[in-house]
C-alpha cells in the first residue's frame, strides 16, 4: 500500500468509526427519549392531575400531590434564588469588575455549579431539618435555592457585561445616578439574557432529586404546608419506580414524562429568547 | 436622596455577593463539624477501613470510595471515545443541515434530569445486563454504563464547542497542503483544542463522581469491595441517598456527614483542576 493510499484508508476508517460512535451515542439517547415518551404517554390520564397518591392497587390514584408539591418547592426556591442571584451578579458586573473579590466569587460559583447536589442536601439537613426535628418543604426549597444561586449569578454577570458601556455612559451623561443606570438601562438591555438564565436555572433545579431526598422528603398525600414534609415529582418518581407495584411504576413514568417535558420546554424557551436577541 | 439610594444599592449587591462566598465556607464548616464524632472515633482509618456495618457501629468508607472511583472510571472509559466520535461528527463531518438539529438535541438531552437516566437504567438496562452476564443485573458494570450515557451529552457538547474554536483558516491551510480530514483533525483541531477538550473531560469526571440518581437505581448499595464488576456495589452518593434517612445513632449520622465532606472535597478538587489548569479564561459551561 502506498503512503497516500494508507492515509486515505486511515482517514476513511476513522471517519467511519466516528460516524458509528455518533450513531451509537445518539441511538442510546433517542432510546431513552423514546422510552420516556412511550411509557409517559401510555400512563397519562386525567386522574393523574386530579387525584392524590393512593396505596398500590387503587384505581383512583394520581400525582396531584407531587405536582403541587413540586410547584411549591421549586416556586419558593425561584422566588428566593432569582433576586439574590441577580443582585449578586449585578455586583460582579457593575461594581466588582475584575477585582480579586469578584474573580474569586466567579470561580467559586463556577465550581459550585458542578458540585454534587446530594452534598447540598446533607448541608441543609444539618442546618434546617435537624434543628427543626423533621423534614419540611422549606428545607427542600432552601437546598434548591443554594443550587440555583450560582447559575443565576453567573448568567446575570455574563449578560450584564454584554451591555455596551456606551449605553451606561449615555445615561450617566444625563445625570442619572448609578443605581438608576443599572435598573433602567443595564437591566433593560440584558433582559432577554437574564430571563434565559432564570429559565435555565429553574429547569436545572426542577430536575434535582438527590438534594430533596432528605430535606423535603416525601408525602403520598396533598400537603401545602411548607413546614411539613412535601412531595415532589422527582422524589415521588424515585419512590414509585423502585416500588414493586406496577401501577406505582406507571405513575412514576407519568411523572418522568411531565417533568421532562416541563424542563425541555423551559430550555427551548430560553434558547428562543437568546436567538431573538441575536437576530 | 438618590445618593443614599445609590450607596444602598451598591452595598446591598456587595453584601449578597460576599454572602455567596460565606455560604460555601459555611457548607464546608457545617459538614466538618458534623463529621467530628466520626473523625474522633475512626481517624484516618475511616478511609482505609473496608467494613461498613451500622449494626456493629463500624464505619469504613473504602467500599464507597472504591465504588465511586471504579464506576466513574468505567463511565469515562466508555464515554470518552464515544464523546470524541460524536464531537468529530458534529464539528467536522456532519452535513450542515444535520449539524444544528443533532447538536441541539444533544444539548437538550444534557438537560434531562439524571433521575430519568436512572429509571431507564433500572427498567430497560438492568434486564439486558442480567441476560448478558447473569446475576441480578444490578451491578457496578450497570452503574458505569448508565453513568457513561448520562454524561455523554454534556461531554459531547463541550468537546464539540472546544473543537469549534479552531479557526477555519488553520484547517483550510492544512487541507490546502493535501491533508485528509483525519490529518486535519489529529494535527490541527485536536492540538488546538487540547486544553479545552481535556478540561471538559475532567469537568465531566467531576460531575460523574458526585452523580447520585443515575446510579442509585442500578448499583445496589452493597458495601463490599469486589474486583468482579458484575456484582452489586456502592458509591459515596449511593450510600448517602440510601442511608441518610436511616441513620439512627450519632456515629452513623456523623459517618455519613464525613462521607459527604469527602465527596465535596474530591469533586471540588477535580473541578478546580479542570477549571484552573485547563479552562482558564474560558467560561465553564
Amino acid at each position: 500500500m502506498t503512503h497516500t493510499n494508507k492515509r486515505i484508508f486511515i482517514n476513511k476508517l476513522v471517519m467511519t468509526l466516528s460516524t458509528l460512535s455518533a450513531l451509537i451515542g445518539i441511538g442510546f439517547l433517542f432510546w431513552i427519549l423514546y422510552v420516556l415518551v412511550a411509557n409517559g404517554v401510555d400512563a397519562l390520564s386525567t386522574t393523574i392531575f386530579t387525584q392524590e397518591g393512593a396505596p398500590p392497587g387503587y384505581d383512583e390514584s394520581g400525582l396531584k400531590h407531587a405536582l403541587i408539591g413540586q410547584l411549591y418547592i421549586v416556586g419558593y426556591a425561584t422566588i428566593i434564588g432569582v433576586p439574590l442571584g441577580i443582585l449578586a451578579g449585578t455586583y460582579l458586573s457593575e461594581y466588582g469588575g475584575k477585582s480579586k473579590l469578584s474573580e474569586t466569587i466567579r470561580d467559586i460559583s463556577d465550581i459550585m455549579m458542578s458540585a454534587p447536589s446530594i452534598v447540598i442536601g446533607a448541608f441543609v439537613y444539618a442546618i434546617v431539618v435537624a434543628p427543626m426535628g423533621h423534614f419540611s418543604g422549606w428545607a427542600g426549597s432552601i437546598a434548591l435555592t443554594i443550587i440555583m444561586l450560582p447559575i443565576i449569578l453567573r448568567t446575570t454577570d455574563d449578560m450584564l457585561q454584554l451591555v455596551p458601556s456606551t449605553l451606561r455612559e449615555a445615561a450617566f451623561a444625563l445625570g442619572a445616578p448609578k443605581y438608576k443606570v443599572i435598573m433602567q438601562v443595564v437591566y433593560r438591555g440584558a433582559k432577554a439574557g437574564i430571563l434565559t438564565g432564570i429559565l435555565l436555572g429553574v429547569a436545572r433545579v426542577a430536575g434535582e432529586t438527590a438534594p430533596l431526598l432528605f430535606t423535603s422528603f416525601n408525602d403520598n398525600f396533598l400537603n401545602t404546608d411548607m413546614m411539613e414534609p412535601m412531595a415532589s415529582l422527582t422524589v415521588t418518581m424515585y419512590n414509585y419506580a423502585t416500588s414493586p407495584y406496577e401501577d406505582w411504576q406507571r405513575l412514576g413514568w407519568a411523572a418522568a414524562f411531565i417533568l421532562s417535558m416541563f424542563i425541555l420546554s423551559l430550555n427551548i424557551l430560553g434558547r428562543l429568547f437568546i436567538m431573538k436577541k441575536k437576530s | 436622596m438618590s445618593l443614599v439610594l445609590d450607596k444602598l444599592f451598591a452595598n446591598v449587591t456587595k453584601v449578597i455577593a460576599i454572602a455567596i462566598l460565606l455560604l460555601v465556607a459555611w457548607i464546608f464548616t457545617v459538614l466538618f463539624d458534623h463529621s467530628l464524632v466520626s473523625m474522633e472515633a475512626f481517624g484516618f482509618d475511616f478511609i482505609s477501613e473496608t467494613k461498613w456495618a451500622p449494626n456493629l457501629e463500624k464505619f469504613g468508607a473504602l467500599p464507597a470510595i472504591y465504588g465511586s472511583v471504579l464506576s466513574t472510571f468505567l463511565a469515562m472509559l466508555l464515554a470518552v471515545p464515544v464523546a470524541i466520535g460524536v464531537a468529530i461528527f458534529l464539528s467536522e463531518l456532519a452535513p450542515a443541515r444535520l449539524k444544528s438539529p443533532v447538536g441541539v438535541s444533544i444539548e437538550l438531552l444534557a438537560a434531562i434530569p439524571s433521575v430519568i437516566y436512572g429509571m431507564w437504567g433500572l427498567f430497560y438496562f438492568v434486564p439486558i445486563i442480567r441476560d448478558a452476564v447473569g446475576g441480578i443485573g444490578i451491578s457496578m458494570l450497570t452503574a458505569g454504563i448508565v453513568l457513561s450515557i448520562m454524561i455523554l451529552p454534556f461531554m459531547a457538547a463541550v468537546t464539540r464547542d472546544a473543537m469549534n474554536t479552531t479557526p477555519d483558516i488553520l484547517k483550510e491551510s492544512a487541507y490546502a497542503l493535501g491533508g485528509t480530514k483525519w490529518d486535519v483533525i489529529k494535527d490541527i483541531v485536536i492540538p488546538y483544542a487540547k486544553a479545552g477538550i481535556i478540561g471538559s473531560f475532567i469537568l465531566a469526571l467531576g460531575r460523574a463522581i458526585g452523580e447520585t440518581m443515575a446510579v442509585t437505581f442500578v448499583m445496589g448499595n452493597v458495601h463490599k469491595i469486589s474486583a468482579d464488576i458484575t456484582q452489586p456495589a456502592t458509591s459515596i452518593p449511593v450510600t448517602l441517598a440510601n442511608e441518610f434517612t436511616e441513620a439512627d445513632t450519632d456515629l452513623y449520622y456523623s459517618s455519613l456527614f464525613e462521607l459527604s465532606l469527602l465527596l465535596l472535597v474530591i469533586s471540588f478538587t477535580i473541578i478546580s483542576i479542570a477549571k484552573f489548569y485547563f479552562l482558564r479564561r474560558k467560561r465553564v459551561a
